[in-house]
C-alpha cells in the first residue's frame, strides 16, 4: 500500500514551479503577438505575407503539414504497440496521445490561416464537393481530432477517478472536475469490460484514420500537375515522414517531461533505448522513400523535374537541403544505432534536430515547386520570383507552435502523464510473479 | 373480430392502392411507346429534301426530319444560367503566334475593361524561347477554360465552374480564398487578390455608396480581397455581340474568337472556318499531353509578317499592369 501511495506522489499533477510559470507566460505571449498579428492579417488581407501569386502557399501550408504529420504520433506508439503487445509503451502512451490531440488540433486551425476568406468557412459545409481533397481534409480532420480526443480520454477514465479521491482535501475544486469527468467510474466488472472494449475499438481506429490523414495530405499535393508534387510516391512519403516526426517529438517531450516531473523512475534508460531504435527505423523508412522521391528521378527527369532537382541538390534551396537531409534524418539513423547515444540527453538533442529537420522539410515540399511553374514566370514583380515568409507569416506560424506547446503543457498539468491504474497494476503483476516464481 | 375487419379492409385499400398505381403507371408507358412506335410510320411524308452538308456534299433527307434552326437571340444570350452558360454555343479561341508582335494591346484592353490594378495582368504575352537553337516568338495567353479544367476539379466550394458554353468562370461571391485552384493550374493563369483591390472607378463608385454584385460574367466588376480572379473570356461582352477586349484590341488580328458548333473564328476583319484553319496552319494546344482539353488554339510562329524584335521594345519583365504615375 504505500507502494501506491508513492506511485500516487510521483504521478498526481503537480502544481507549476517557477521555470514552469516563466515558460507558460512566455508561451501566452508569443500567442497573444501572434494573435495580433492574425487580426492585421484579417484587415489587410493576405497582402501581409510575402505570398504571392506564384508562390502561393507558404508556411501555413506547410506547417500545417508539420502538424499533421506530428499528430500521427498516436496512432503509431499507441496503436501500433498496442497490437504488437509492446508491454514497455506504457509510460510513454499518454504523452504521444497528448502531443497527437494538440498537432491534430493546431492542424485545423493553421488551415484556416491560410484561408484567405475566413469569414466563409461555412461554405466547406453548404457547398461541399466531395471530388475536392479539401472536402476530404474537411472530412478526416475532424474525425481524427474527435478519435485522437477518445483515444486520450477513455484510458485515462479510471485515473481521474483515482485523482478525484487523491485531491479530496488538496483542492476540492480540482477533485470536483475530476470526479465529473471521470464518468462515476467505480472500477465494477462491467465497467471495466466497456472501457477495455472501448479502448480496442478506438486504439484500432485510429490506425486506418492516421493512414487515411496523412495520405489524404499527400494527395493535397500529388492531385495537382506540378512538378515535385505529381508523384505516386507521395502517399506513402508522407505517412513515412510523419513516423519521422511524430517520434522525433515524441522522444523530445519525453525527455523534458522526465526531467521536470523527475520521472527517472518510470520512464527509465529502456524506454529511451527502445524510442532510439524505434526512430531509427522511421527514420530509415523515411529515407528509403525520399531516394525514391528525389534520387531515382533524376535517371529520368524531364526539363522541367531536372531544374527543380537542380535546385534542391546544388541550386537555391541546396543549404536547406541537405541539412535536413543529413542532420535531420541520415545522422540520426546512423547515430542512434549506437547504444551510447540512445541515452536521454543525446537522444533529446537529436529528436529536437528531427523535429526542425521535419519542420524544413515541409517548407522544402511545398516552395520550390510552386516557384518553378510550367510556365516562365513573367510580367510580375521581381519580388515574387522568391519567397521567403514575412514577419506576420513568422510570428502567426511560431504563435500556432506556441499554442501546441501550450495545449501540451496545459494537459501535462492536470493530467498523470502515466497512467497510474496501469502502472500500479502492472507492478502488482510484477511483484505477484516473483513472489510465486522465488 | 372487429379488429381483424378493419384491418383486412386496411389491406385490401393498401392492395387496391398498389394494383392501380402500377396500371397506371404501365399504361402511361405502353401509350408513350405506342405513339413513339406510329409517330414514325405517321410522319414519314415521302417527300424528300435536298440539303449540303458544311464540308460541300449534296444529302437527301425526308422533310419530315427537317426543323427549322433556332437562331441564336439575344434573348438566349441574356436569359440564361450563369452557373449553364450560353445554350448551344462552345466558345473556342485561335491565337495566330506569327502575326504577335507584342504590341501589348490587348494586355492594356483586358487590364482596363476588367480594372486589373494588382502586379499580375490576367492576359500575358509571354517572350518564349523552346531551346537555344531555337526562334524566339511571342506568345499571348488567356485561360485556357480547359473542357477537362483542373482547377475546378479541386475547388472544395465549387466557386470555380465550367459552364456548358466552355467557359470557366469564377464565383467570387463563394470563394474561400485556399488558391488550390492556382496550384492546380498548369497554365498559372489565375490571380489572387492579396489585398482589398484597388480598383480606380469602380472601388471609387463604391465607396460613394453604389452596389455593386460581382458577377461570374465579368469578372472584376469589382474584384474581392481574398479570392481569385482570372481571365472570363468576356460573356458580358458576347452577350452584346461583341468580341472579347483582347480581340478587338489587337491591331495585328492575332486574335480569333468563335463557336466550335458553327465552326467558324474571327479577328473582327476575318471569318474562317475553324477546322480548315487549325488543318492547314497546324494548330496545336498548350501542353496538350496534360489532357487538359484547353479551348485556346495557337498557330505556330511560321511565315511570320512580324519582326521578333519589334516586340521587345515594349517587353518588360517585371511588369504586366501599367501603373499610374
Amino acid at each position: 500500500m504505500k507502494n501506491y501511495d508513492t506511485l500516487l506522489k510521483d504521478l498526481a499533477p503537480k502544481k507549476f514551479g517557477k521555470l514552469g510559470v516563466i515558460w507558460t507566460s512566455s508561451l501566452l505571449i508569443i500567442i497573444i503577438i501572434g494573435i495580433i498579428a492574425y487580426i492585421d492579417q484579417l484587415i489587410k488581407g493576405q497582402v501581409v505575407t510575402n505570398m504571392r501569386d506564384y508562390a502561393l502557399w507558404g508556411i501555413y501550408i506547410s506547417n500545417f503539414v508539420f502538424f499533421v504529420a506530428t499528430s500521427f504520433v498516436g496512432s503509431v506508439t499507441v496503436a501500433i504497440l498496442r497490437l504488437t503487445n509492446n508491454n514497455w509503451r506504457t509510460p510513454i502512451v499518454r504523452i504521444a496521445e497528448i502531443i497527437s490531440l494538440a498537432a491534430i488540433v493546431m492542424a485545423g486551425i493553421t488551415i484556416m490561416i491560410d484561408m484567405a476568406r475566413p469569414d466563409r468557412l461555412l461554405n466547406l459545409f453548404i457547398h461541399a464537393r466531395l471530388q475536392s481533397p479539401i472536402t476530404w481534409d474537411v472530412i478526416i480532420i475532424p474525425t481524427s481530432i474527435a478519435v485522437s480526443f477518445l483515444l486520450l480520454y477513455f484510458p485515462l477514465i479510471p485515473d481521474l477517478a483515482i485523482l478525484k479521491k487523491h485531491f479530496k482535501d488538496e483542492s476540492p475544486f480540482l477533485s470536483k472536475w475530476y470526479g465529473i469527468l471521470s464518468l462515476n467510474w467505480t472500477g465494477s466488472k462491467a465497467q471495466k469490460a466497456i472501457q477495455t472494449k472501448s479502448i480496442q475499438i478506438i486504439a484500432i481506429m485510429i490506425i486506418p484514420i492516421g493512414l487515411i490523414l496523412q495520405t489524404i495530405d499527400a494527395w493535397l499535393f500529388s492531385t495537382t500537375y506540378r512538378i515535385g508534387w505529381d508523384s505516386t510516391n507521395m502517399g506513402a512519403y508522407f505517412i513515412s515522414g510523419a513516423f519521422v516526426a511524430g517520434v522525433g517529438a515524441l522522444v523530445t517531450v519525453i525527455y523534458v517531461i522526465r526531467r521536470v516531473y523527475k520521472l527517472e523512475n518510470y520512464i527509465t534508460l529502456l524506454h529511451f533505448d527502445k524510442l532510439g531504435k524505434f526512430l531509427v527505423l522511421a527514420c530509415l523508412t523515411y529515407l528509403y522513400f525520399n531516394i525514391n522521391e528525389y534520387l531515382i528521378p533524376v535517371f529520368t527527369a524531364k526539363k522541367g523535374e531536372l531544374t527543380h532537382l537542380d535546385e534542391l541538390f546544388t541550386g537555391h534551396y541546396s543549404i536547406l537541403f541537405w541539412l535536413v537531409i543529413v542532420g535531420g534524418l541520415i545522422i540520426p539513423s546512423i547515430v542512434l544505432m549506437f547504444k551510447k547515444f540512445r541515452k536521454p540527453l543525446p537522444m533529446f538533442i537529436i529528436g529536437l534536430a528531427v523535429v526542425i529537420g521535419s519542420w524544413w522539410k515541409r517548407y522544402l515540399i511545398v516552395t520550390p515547386t510552386l516557384l518553378h511553374p510550367f510556365m516562365p514566370i513573367q510580367g510580375v514583380p521581381e519580388s515574387w520570383h522568391h519567397y521567403f515568409p514575412s514577419i506576420h507569416e513568422w510570428l502567426i506560424t511560431l504563435a500556432t507552435l506556441a499554442m501546441a506547446l501550450l495545449i501540451i503543457t496545459i494537459l501535462v498539468r492536470y493530467l498523470p502523464v502515466i497512467p497510474i491504474q496501469r502502472t500500479a497494476e502492472e507492478q502488482e503483476l510484477l511483484k505477484n510473479d516473483k513472489n510465486t516464481k522465488s | 373480430m372487429k379488429n381483424k375487419n378493419t384491418t383486412s379492409r386496411r389491406k385490401f385499400l393498401d392492395k387496391g392502392l398498389k394494383v392501380g398505381l402500377i396500371t397506371a403507371i404501365g399504361g402511361i408507358g405502353l401509350t408513350k411507346l405506342a405513339s413513339k412506335l406510329s409517330a414514325q410510320t405517321d410522319k414519314d411524308s415521302g417527300e424528300k429534301m435536298e440539303l449540303m452538308t458544311t464540308d460541300g456534299t449534296i444529302i437527301q433527307v425526308d422533310s419530315s426530319e427537317v426543323v427549322e434552326m433556332d437562331h441564336h437571340t439575344k434573348e438566349d444570350h441574356l436569359n440564361h444560367d450563369v452557373r449553364e452558360g450560353i445554350p448551344n454555343r462552345k466558345f473556342v479561341m485561335v491565337i495566330d503566334l506569327a502575326k504577335c508582335k507584342n504590341a501589348l494591346k490587348c494586355q492594356v484592353a483586358c487590364n482596363k475593361h476588367h480594372y486589373i490594378t494588382g502586379d499580375n495582368a490576367w492576359l500575358k504575352v509571354y517572350k518564349m524561347q523552346e531551346s537555344q537553337d531555337t526562334s524566339p516568338y511571342w506568345m499571348p495567353t488567356t485561360c485556357m477554360h480547359c473542357d477537362k479544367p483542373a482547377c475546378v476539379t479541386v475547388c472544395p466550394v465549387d466557386a470555380t465552374f465550367k459552364r456548358k458554353d466552355g467557359l470557366v468562370l469564377i464565383d467570387n461571391e463563394r470563394c474561400i480564398g485556399c488558391r488550390f485552384c492556382m496550384a492546380a493550374c498548369p497554365y498559372a493563369t489565375r490571380v489572387f487578390n492579396w489585398s482589398e483591390p484597388n480598383q480606380g472607378e469602380i472601388t471609387l463608385a463604391m465607396d460613394m455608396g453604389e452596389e455593386m454584385h460581382s458577377t461570374p460574367e465579368h469578372a472584376g466588376l469589382p474584384s474581392i480581397k481574398g479570392t481569385v480572379d482570372k481571365c472570363d473570356f468576356c460573356p458580358h461582352a458576347i452577350q452584346d455581340g461583341e468580341l472579347p477586349h483582347c480581340v478587338t484590341a489587337c491591331p495585328n488580328g492575332v486574335f480569333y474568337f468563335g463557336d466550335k458548333y458553327e465552326d467558324t473564328v474571327t479577328n473582327g476583319d476575318e471569318t474562317l472556318r475553324l477546322s480548315k484553319l487549325l488543318k492547314d496552319k497546324s494548330g496545336y494546344r498548350l501542353m496538350e499531353g496534360l489532357g487538359t482539353d484547353p479551348s485556346v488554339y495557337y498557330l505556330p510562329p511560321v511565315d511570320r509578317l512580324v519582326n521578333f524584335e519589334d516586340g521587345l521594345e515594349h517587353y518588360t519583365e517585371f511588369q504586366s499592369v501599367e501603373k499610374p504615375e
